[in-house]
C-alpha cells in the first residue's frame, strides 16, 4: 500500500495513543510528507546514505554456500557491509535528517541488542545532535559493549527496569519521555512498528534495500529474483526488502524467531502464532495471553525479541501476498556456522534466520533460479553467544 | 440516566464538585481494594475509578505502573475482576469507572467486554490509548450501556476538543500536565488557561475532570477554583495502600479521602 493516508493497512496500523502525543505524530505526518520528495532533502539523505554508510551495498553471488547446497543460486544482500553493521543506519539517518529539519533539539530512541540505539548515536554525531536511548535493564546487562560504544558517540542510556526489562519495555519508557517532553523532542523509533506514520515512514527509509536488489538482479540476471527472504523482528529490514517487490512475481518470505520451538512457549514468532490486538499505538499480530495480557518472548538473537510486528506484515500475511515462517535457535546457530565456514561472512543471528530459511528453499529449486536473502547485519555481535551456545550443548 | 449522569447533576444541586478517586483492582489483593473501596466511600469520593492492570502501561508513571505488575503477579483476572465489582456493587451506589488500555477489551471483543462490565455495575470507561480516530467499533458497542470517558491534553487544539467532548460522555478527563500518572509538577499555568478553553468549548454539555498528578488537597482547591466540574486522584491513594498496613487502609484512605473532598465545596 503506497500511503495509507488512514494510517491503515487493511485493518492493522492506525494511531492508538494518548491524547498528548496526537499534536507530536502530525506534526511528524505533516513533515515527512513534506520532506520525502523535497529535492534537496533527498539530495542530502543520498549524501549521507552514499558516503556515510557506504551504499549501495552489494548484492553477493554466495557460490561456495549455493553450490554446497545444490539447489538455486544464493544471493546476499551486504545491509553487514553498512556503517555500524547493520541496516539500522539507513532509517537513523533519514529520521535524524528530518528531526533536524523539524528544529527538533533532544531526540530520544529505544533499542533492544543495541544496533538501532547506536545507529540512533552514529547518525545523531554525524548530524552534530545528541541523543538519550532507552534499553531494556536486562539487555544493558546482555550487550554490555553496546553500552559504551553509544556513550562513545555521545548519547546517554537509560537502562529501563519495569515490566520484562527488554525491548517493548523501552518502548513503553521512550513513549512515556516522549509524553513528558513532547514539545521538544522527536522520538526515533527503530523498527516498522508504532503509531502511523511510524510504520510507512520507516518501511520508505529501508526500501533503499529492495530498490537496489531489484537493480542489481536486473544487472546480474536481468530479471527480477525468484524467491526474496528476510527476517523478521518488528520488520524493518524485512519490509524494506519487500516492498519494492511485492509487484512482481518474487515468492517473498519472512522468517521469524522460533525460540525453542513453536509449541515451546519460547518464541517470538509474532505472525505464524500470535493473534490480533494493540500495543505500542498499532493494530497488528501480537504475542498475547487469552485476556490480552503481553506475554514475554524468547530468541536466541536480542534483535528478533519482541512480542509486536510491523502492521504491513500483518496485512501482507492476511493478503497472503507474503509468507511468513520461522527458525529454531539451533537450525539458527547451524546456519550462522554453515556461512560462516563456506563463505568468511559472519552474519548477526537476525540474519542467521533468513539464511536458515534460504538453505531449505534453495534444495527445493533449481539452479537456474536464483534467492535473495537480505544479510541485515553482521555477526560480530553475537560471537560470545553463539560460544556460549555451542559449550553449553557440547555439554549437554 | 447514567449513574454518573445523576451523580453530576446531585453535585450541582448542592452546589459541590466531583472528587474522583482511582485505585488499582488486586493491588495488592483483593481484601485490599475492598477495604480501600469503603474508605473512599466513607470519606466522600463521588465517582470510583478502578484500575484493570495491562502488562505495558504506557501512559502511567512508576506509581501505577508498580501497582499494575504487582496486581497480574498476584494473579488479577478479567472474571475475577468482575466478581469484584459485583461484590463492590453490594456496598455501594457510587459510579464505577474501569480504567484499563485497549488491547484488554478489543481481544475479549468491545461489546461483549462492555455488556458484562455493564452487568457487573460498571458505568464507564477511560482508556488512555484509544484515540478518537480509532473509536468507532468501541463507541457503537458503549451505546447505551456505559459512559465513554476520553482524554484531552493542555495541547488538544480547539477543533479536537469539539470533536472530542462530542463522543464523551459521563465526562471528559482533562490531563493537567506533560506527562504520565502521578508525576508531580506542580500547578501550572497552563494547566489552568486549559481547564477555562476546555470549559468555552464544552459549553457544559459535558463535566470536565482534571487529573494526573494531582495529589493534595491544595491541588484539588486550585483546580476547583480554576472552574473544573471534577478533580482526579490517582497516584496518592496508591502510595497510602503501598505504606499502610491492611487493618489501617479503610481509615487512612478515608481520612484522607475526606481532606480532598472538603475542597471541591464551595
Amino acid at each position: 500500500m503506497k500511503y495509507p493516508k488512514s494510517g491503515r493497512f487493511g485493518e492493522f496500523g492506525g494511531k492508538y495513543i494518548p491524547e498528548t502525543l496526537v499534536p507530536a505524530v502530525q506534526e511528524l505526518e505533516e513533515n515527512y510528507l513534506k520532506f520525502k520528495n523535497d529535492k534537496k532533502f533527498k539530495k542530502e539523505l543520498d549524501y549521507y546514505l552514499k558516503q556515510y554508510a557506504g551504499r549501495p551495498t552489494p548484492l553477493y553471488y554466495a557460490k561456495n554456500l549455493s553450490e554446497k547446497i545444490g539447489g538455486a543460486k544464493i544471493y546476499l544482500k551486504r545491509e553487514d557491509l553498512l556503517h555500524g553493521g547493520a541496516h539500522k543506519i539507513n532509517n537513523t539517518l533519514g529520521q535524524a535528517l528530518l528531526a533536524k529539519k523539524m528544529n527538533k533539539k533532544r531526540i530520544i530512541a529505544e533499542t533492544g541488542a543495541g544496533q538501532h540505539g547506536v545507529a540512533t548515536a552514529m547518525a545523531c554525531a554525524a548530524l552534530g545532535m545528541k541523543a538519550e536511548v532507552y534499553m531494556g535493564y536486562k539487555d544493558t546487562i546482555r550487550q554490555k559493549l553496546n553500552v559504551f560504544r553509544m556513550n562513545m558517540l555521545g548519547s546517554k542510556v537509560h537502562p529501563v527496569k519495569s515490566g520484562s526489562k527488554t525491548l517493548k519495555d523501552a518502548i513503553n519508557e521512550a513513549i512515556r519521555d516522549w509524553i513528558t517532553n513532547v514539545e521538544n523532542t522527536y522520538y526515533l523509533l527503530g523498527s516498522a512498528v508504532g503509531p502511523h506514520p511510524y510504520p510507512v515512514m520507516v518501511r520508505d527509509f529501508q526500501s533503499v534495500i529492495g530498490e537496489e536488489i531489484k537493480s542489481q538482479m536486473k544487472k546480474l540476471n536481468n530479471k527480477t529474483p525468484d524467491s526474496v527472504i528476510a527476517c523478521v523482528g518488528g520488520g524493518s529490514n524485512a519490509i524494506g526488502t519487500f516492498y519494492p517487490l511485492v509487484d512482481t512475481n518474487a515468492e517473498i518470505i519472512g522468517v521469524e524467531a522460533a525460540g525453542k520451538g513453536l509449541k515451546s512457549g519460547f518464541h517470538s514468532a509474532t505472525l505464524s502464532a500470535g493473534t490480533k490486538g494493540v500495543l505500542h499505538g498499532m493494530m497488528t499480530y501480537l504475542l498475547q495471553d487469552k485476556e490480552g495480557q503481553i506475554t514475554e518472548t524468547h530468541s536466541i538473537s536480542a534483535g528478533l525479541d519482541y512480542p509486536g510486528v510491523g502492521p504491513e506484515h500483518s496485512y501482507l500475511k492476511d493478503q497472503k501476498r507474503v509468507k511468513y515462517h520461522s527458525a529454531t535457535d539451533t537450525e539458527v546457530i547451524d546456519a550462522f556456522l554453515l556461512l560462516t565456514r563456506t563463505e568468511g561472512i559472519i552474519p548477526a543471528l537476525e540474519s542467521a534466520h533468513a539464511i536458515a530459511e534460504a538453505v531449505k528453499v534453495a534444495r527445493k529449486h533449481k539452479k537456474s533460479e536464483s534467492i535473495v536473502v537480505t544479510l541485515s547485519g553482521r555477526g560480530d555481535k553475537d560471537v560470545e553467544e553463539v560460544q556460549n551456545y555451542l559449550n553449553k550443548n557440547v555439554k549437554d | 440516566m447514567s449513574r454518573i449522569k445523576e451523580k453530576f447533576s446531585e453535585l450541582d444541586a448542592k452546589n459541590e464538585k466531583a472528587l474522583i478517586s482511582y485505585i488499582m483492582a488486586g493491588f495488592p489483593n483483593e481484601k485490599t481494594t475492598l477495604s480501600a473501596v469503603k474508605g473512599l466511600v466513607k470519606g466522600g469520593a463521588d465517582i470510583i475509578e478502578l484500575g484493570f492492570p495491562f502488562s505495558d502501561p504506557l501512559a502511567d508513571g512508576p506509581v501505577i505502573q508498580n501497582a499494575s505488575t504487582i496486581s497480574l503477579e498476584k494473579g488479577t483476572k478479567i472474571e475475577k475482576f468482575f466478581k469484584l465489582v459485583r461484590k463492590i456493587r453490594k456496598l455501594t451506589d457510587t459510579p464505577l469507572v474501569l480504567m484499563t488500555y485497549t488491547n484488554i477489551l478489543y481481544k475479549m471483543g468491545y461489546s461483549k467486554f462492555i455488556s458484562e462490565a455493564k452487568k457487573a455495575g460498571i458505568d464507564g470507561f477511560i482508556l488512555p490509548d484509544m484515540s478518537i480516530e480509532e473509536s468507532k467499533d468501541y463507541l457503537n458497542a458503549a451505546k447505551g450501556k456505559t459512559d465513554t470517558i476520553f482524554l484531552i491534553s493542555p495541547n488538544t487544539s480547539i477543533e479536537r476538543i469539539k470533536k472530542i467532548a462530542n463522543a464523551s460522555s459521563g465526562f471528559l478527563y482533562l490531563v493537567a500536565v506533560y506527562g504520565t500518572t502521578g508525576v508531580k509538577s506542580g500547578i501550572k499555568n497552563y494547566t489552568i488557561k486549559a481547564i477555562k478553553e476546555t470549559r468555552k468549548q464544552t459549553k457544559g454539555k459535558v463535566p470536565v475532570g482534571v487529573g494526573f498528578g494531582v495529589s493534595t488537597p491544595k491541588d484539588v482547591k486550585r483546580y476547583v477554583s480554576a472552574g473544573a466540574d471534577a478533580v482526579i486522584v490517582g497516584s496518592a491513594f496508591l502510595k497510602i495502600i503501598e505504606n499502610t498496613p491492611q487493618n489501617k487502609i479503610e481509615q487512612k484512605i478515608g481520612s484522607f479521602t475526606k481532606s480532598l473532598k472538603k475542597e471541591t465545596k464551595y
